[in-house]
């Protein structure tokens, strides 16, 4: 089941290479979306079929015995969410894609490709297949950018991300390995890891293997100060390239601190939460205030992405800092870090994806060169208005059920660090009211070439349809937390069982 | 000790058919008409596969020794492998260079001289059948790098003879120092001999071997000719040069420190480790800068060298050492042959060349993808399995700080491999410099086999590393 998950997309990618390149963008983004729809069934019927506790739907073969990788599959109520997240955010942007785009069939190849490796990644319970697909995903988006953004920038952009996150994923490849080593015998299988609890002294071997982990889980994530190749990534990419980015690469850094970094290694994870805990609350003032400086709507978006990951970290570095009697704490703090990570890919892909169609239109992503959208365009500003308020965290939205369970998990551990990271949903309210002034309201001004005013035509429904579904979700989602809530939480108070033991 | 010495002949079967299909050959093609000759190197591939069945079936047989020089294990059995299918590869890659060639002939016999010499050196189990066979394996490649005859062909013969004569001469300098300081020249009598008799002496024989070696593999310090000779050649006998020595070399040198030369007598693992990361660092950073294709494969050989070494520094130290280093020559083979052989398909010799690929060929600009990501050790190619395990075997057997400058030279590597991807993606120059597009379809052909491979092998890398390991 979880293998059909997987490689559906690589599948359709495959039949796709069949059909001649001229066929056009309704055929490739028409498959594309099918994808997405069986894939979501596909996930529905394993949300319903979860097991209480531990993994459900495992698959477990042979890859490579003697060096102790297995192809391992299975999901828990930590994963679940993310893969689902998935197929959300692929879907939107197979819709969005509808509407037209350059070279179609390469563009839809690559992303059934990097669908297939975020899905994969997901559910993977190997480290090596965790890797695989770790690094395919750079590889893929490499091309995405490389070849659909614009000319040189985008070039210099795309290698950028690729040299970055490659030395990130390289760091994480050589605590895998030390990881690995320190089993008996040496084997690379996470559940068995976990179990075994090789590392459970900590110690400078457990440093130096949580070191180089979250070295480059940190690059993904991405934490200050391992953050400069994600803006230049972002303004670069073409808006659906984005959107994946932001909504669901960057979960593979933070989905890798709550499935490898904190059970794998217990005691170094309690050593060093604090650690995460400045540099999360670093990454969240930092993003925030540099986004408050950008006058670049794209760029502001990426580093309100700083921002909100910044909140994971102070989450999960809080629950290595709680003491081992307040569990209610901890689970909240873990399960909040989770929602975030849920809440802030079908915000951000929204938001991206509302760059993109302005960009569109008004060929510049200068927020100055906007104004009086709101008369102009209602839709947009419509839209655009509920991405702001879901991404700074109104009540309401799924930003704000997430963030509040980080912070009030966090408050009894990192009183001081909690505190100053209120202040960042702060700036950001205060750079989204900012950016929606001078885009939405005032005098009507949209960008044109001297003499010849372009038409800028509202959101045609595939834009609304692919925009409005990711909001409704987080709408949703922001109303009847209890839906996600409940897979999250059990798998929650496991993990927090194994970082204090 | 066991006095008889087994001398069956049939137990060099795939050695025999290689020199066999080489005299066989070189009689015949004195006697074909020109355009006939392609049934040389249909004979070659012949001998080639009879080979590999023979050594599938010696692969079932409990270790042993032949002529008390040679060893029958998993290593000579994984050597005889890779080098033959490197072989078949390589025959199918010069098609397009030498159909209908004056010397046709001349160069497949040469390429399985030069492979029976790699092959010796992989099951060499004493210091003077050790340098014959460096011998064979140099010899015959000093003769096919000059084998186009034009342009800077010969310039690159000269200079890598010159540099081979010098190794060589390295080399039986080391063999006799070890010879006086042991009183023997097979390896268990050596490694017995070395422990009771001066430790100086045997340190300095060892680095003039090793020296030598390190010729024939063309890593660090006697790397310098590997980049001309790479530019210098027409890619086809690039691609042979390249790969073919490495394989034996490698395992040669394994095979010699793992058995012959105790590590508490000499400590050969630090001066190995050192090798490895100098040779990984000068070949990457000097790839940087290179317009030239070939330069930079040539000097990626280099760096790949390195890695390979890592295997080497902790040879007996980890149990995944000797599995890691044959898996990763069988990887890098396969995937070096690659992308030498999209060169040799595009015939274009620098990067700007290949500018827009993907537009003109979109199969030949992904298999560069895999060869060139593949070089990288990105998964799920056959050189990731490589490095996973070569990194797991060195930092089990202590040298984590090797494997971090292993980490930060592969990172630094990708910048010049994107170097050749990116343009491959982009769009295609403007006219005049677009360039000519030739069939060349068995070059496209073994590019596209050989990047198909290496995926293969990436993929089903489990089996073979449990049969090797």
């Amino acid at each position: 089941m979880l293998s059909l998950i997987v490689f559906l997309p690589a599948l359709v990618a495959v039949a796709l290479c069949a059909v001649p390149a001229r066929a056009g963008t309704t055929v490739f983004a028409s498959a594309w979306l099918g994808t997405g729809l069986v894939q979501l069934g596909l996930i529905a019927g394993v949300w319903s079929g979860l097991p209480a506790s531990g993994y459900g739907f495992v698959e477990r073969y042979a890859w490579i015995p003697s060096a102790g990788v297995s192809y391992h599959l299975g999901v828990d109520g930590l994963s679940l969410p993310l893969l689902a997240l998935t197929a959300i955010v692929f879907t939107a942007t197979a819709v969005y894609t509808l509407r037209g785009t350059d070279r179609p069939k390469g563009f839809v190849l690559l992303f059934l490709a990097l669908q297939a490796v975020s899905a994969g990644l997901f559910v993977a319970l190997d480290l090596i297949l965790f890797f695989l697909f770790f690094d395919l995903s750079i590889v893929f988006m490499y091309f995405v950018i490389a070849g659909w953004g614009t000319g040189a920038p985008a070039r210099r952009a795309a290698l950028t991300f690729f040299l970055y996150t490659f030395l990130g994923s390289l760091a994480l490849l050589l605590g895998f390995i030390l990881l690995a080593l320190a089993g008996a015998p040496p084997t690379f299988d996470i559940p068995a890891l976990v179990e075994q609890n090789p590392l459970a002294g900590g110690g400078g071997y457990g440093a130096l293997t949580l070191l180089a982990i979250g070295i480059g889980l940190a690059v993904k994530t991405p934490l200050f100060p391992f953050h400069t190749w994600l803006p230049p990534a972002h303004t670069e990419a073409p808006a659906a390239g984005s959107a994946i980015l932001a909504a669901i690469l960057l979960k593979m850094g933070t989905y890798g601190f709550v499935r490898i970094a904190m059970p794998l290694l217990p005691a170094s994870w309690r050593q060093f939460a604090l650690v995460a805990v400045i540099l999360g609350v670093i990454s969240v003032l930092w993003g925030a205030l540099v986004a408050l400086a950008q006058t670049d709507l794209k760029r502001m978006i990426a580093y309100t992405s700083i921002n909100h990951m910044g909140y994971v970290l102070l989450g999960l570095g809080a629950a290595g800092l709680i003491t081992a009697d307040d569990e209610q704490a901890r689970q909240l703090a873990t399960a909040g870090a989770t929602y975030q990570m849920v809440s802030h890919g079908l915000i951000t892909a929204a938001l991206f994806l509302l760059a993109g169609s302005l960009h569109e239109r008004g060929h510049t992503y200068d927020m100055t060169a906007y104004g009086g959208l709101a008369t102009r365009t209602p839709r947009f500003a419509g839209l655009f208005a509920v991405a702001a308020f879901a991404s700074l965290g109104l009540p309401g939205f799924s930003g704000f059920i997430a963030e509040f369970q980080i912070f009030a998990g966090a408050l009894g551990a990192v009183p001081v660090a909690t505190v100053v990271a209120v202040t960042g949903v702060l700036l950001t309210a205060a750079l989204f009211l900012l950016a929606m002034g001078r885009m939405l309201s005032g005098e009507v001004r949209v960008p044109d070439t001297p003499g010849t005013p372009r038409p800028f035509p509202d959101l045609d429904v595939r834009e609304l349809l692919a925009i409005g579904a990711l909001l409704v979700l987080a709408t949703v989602l922001g109303l009847l937390p209890r839906v996600l809530l409940d897979v999250i939480e059990p798998a929650a108070r496991t993990l927090g069982e194994l970082v204090t033991r | 000790m066991d006095m008889t010495i087994n001398s069956d002949p049939s137990a060099l079967i795939p050695e025999i058919a290689l020199l066999l299909g080489a005299v066989t050959g070189l009689l015949l093609g004195a006697w074909t008409p020109r355009r006939r000759q392609w049934t040389i190197r249909v004979l070659a591939a012949l001998a080639c596969t009879v080979g590999l069945a023979a050594t599938a079936v010696a692969a079932t047989r409990p270790v042993d020794v032949v002529f008390g020089t040679y060893v029958l294990d998993t290593a000579t059995h994984a050597t005889r492998a890779i080098v033959l299918v490197a072989t078949l590869l390589l025959l199918a890659l010069c098609g397009d260079t030498v159909a209908g060639h004056r010397r046709e002939t001349e160069f497949v016999v040469l390429v399985q001289l030069g492979a029976l010499g790699s092959m010796l050196l992989g099951g060499a189990a004493d210091l003077i059948l050790l340098f014959a066979a460096f011998l064979l394996a140099s010899v015959p490649l000093y003769a096919l790098a000059g084998w186009a005859k034009q342009g800077t062909a010969p310039e690159a013969a000269l200079k890598y003879y010159l540099a081979g004569a010098l190794a060589g001469v390295t080399t039986v300098a080391g063999v006799t120092l070890l010879f006086g300081t042991a009183g023997a020249t097979g390896y268990d009598a050596v490694a017995d001999g070395i422990a009771s008799g001066p430790g100086g002496a045997a340190a300095v024989g060892l680095i003039a071997v090793l020296v030598g070696l390190a010729f024939k593999a063309g890593a660090v310090p006697a790397h310098f000719w590997v980049p001309d000779v790479a530019d210098g050649t027409p890619p086809a006998v690039a691609a042979v040069i390249t790969t073919l020595p490495k394989i034996g070399a490698l395992v040669a040198t394994y095979r010699l420190l793992d058995t012959a030369v105790p590590a508490d007598v000499v400590d050969w693992p630090l001066i190995v480790a050192i090798l490895a990361a100098v040779s990984m660092t000068l070949g990457n950073l000097a790839a940087f800068a290179q317009t030239s294709v070939l330069r930079l494969l040539g000097y990626s050989t280099i760096s790949q060298v390195g890695y390979l070494l890592m295997a080497l520094a902790v040879a007996g130290r980890a149990p995944l050492a000797q599995p890691a280093l044959l898996f990763y020559l069988a990887a890098y083979a396969i995937t070096n042959i690659a992308a030498f052989a999209v060169v040799a398909a595009t015939g274009q010799r620098t990067l700007a060349g290949h500018r827009g690929l993907f537009h003109r060929d979109p199969p030949l600009a992904i298999a560069l993808v895999v060869a060139l990501l593949g070089l990288v050790g990105t998964p799920p190619t056959a050189v990731f399995l490589g490095k996973l395990v070569v990194f797991t075997a060195t930092v089990d057997g202590g040298l984590v700080w090797l494997v971090a400058l292993a980490v930060v030279n592969t990172v630094a590597s990708l910048f010049y491999y994107l170097r050749w991807i990116a343009p491959a993606f982009g769009e295609p120059g403007p006219d005049h410099e677009r360039p000519v597009t030739r069939a060349r379809g068995w070059a496209r052909g073994t590019a596209l086999g050989a990047a198909a491979l290496s995926l293969l092998l990436g993929l089903g890398g489990g089996v073979v590393l449990n049969t090797v390991g």
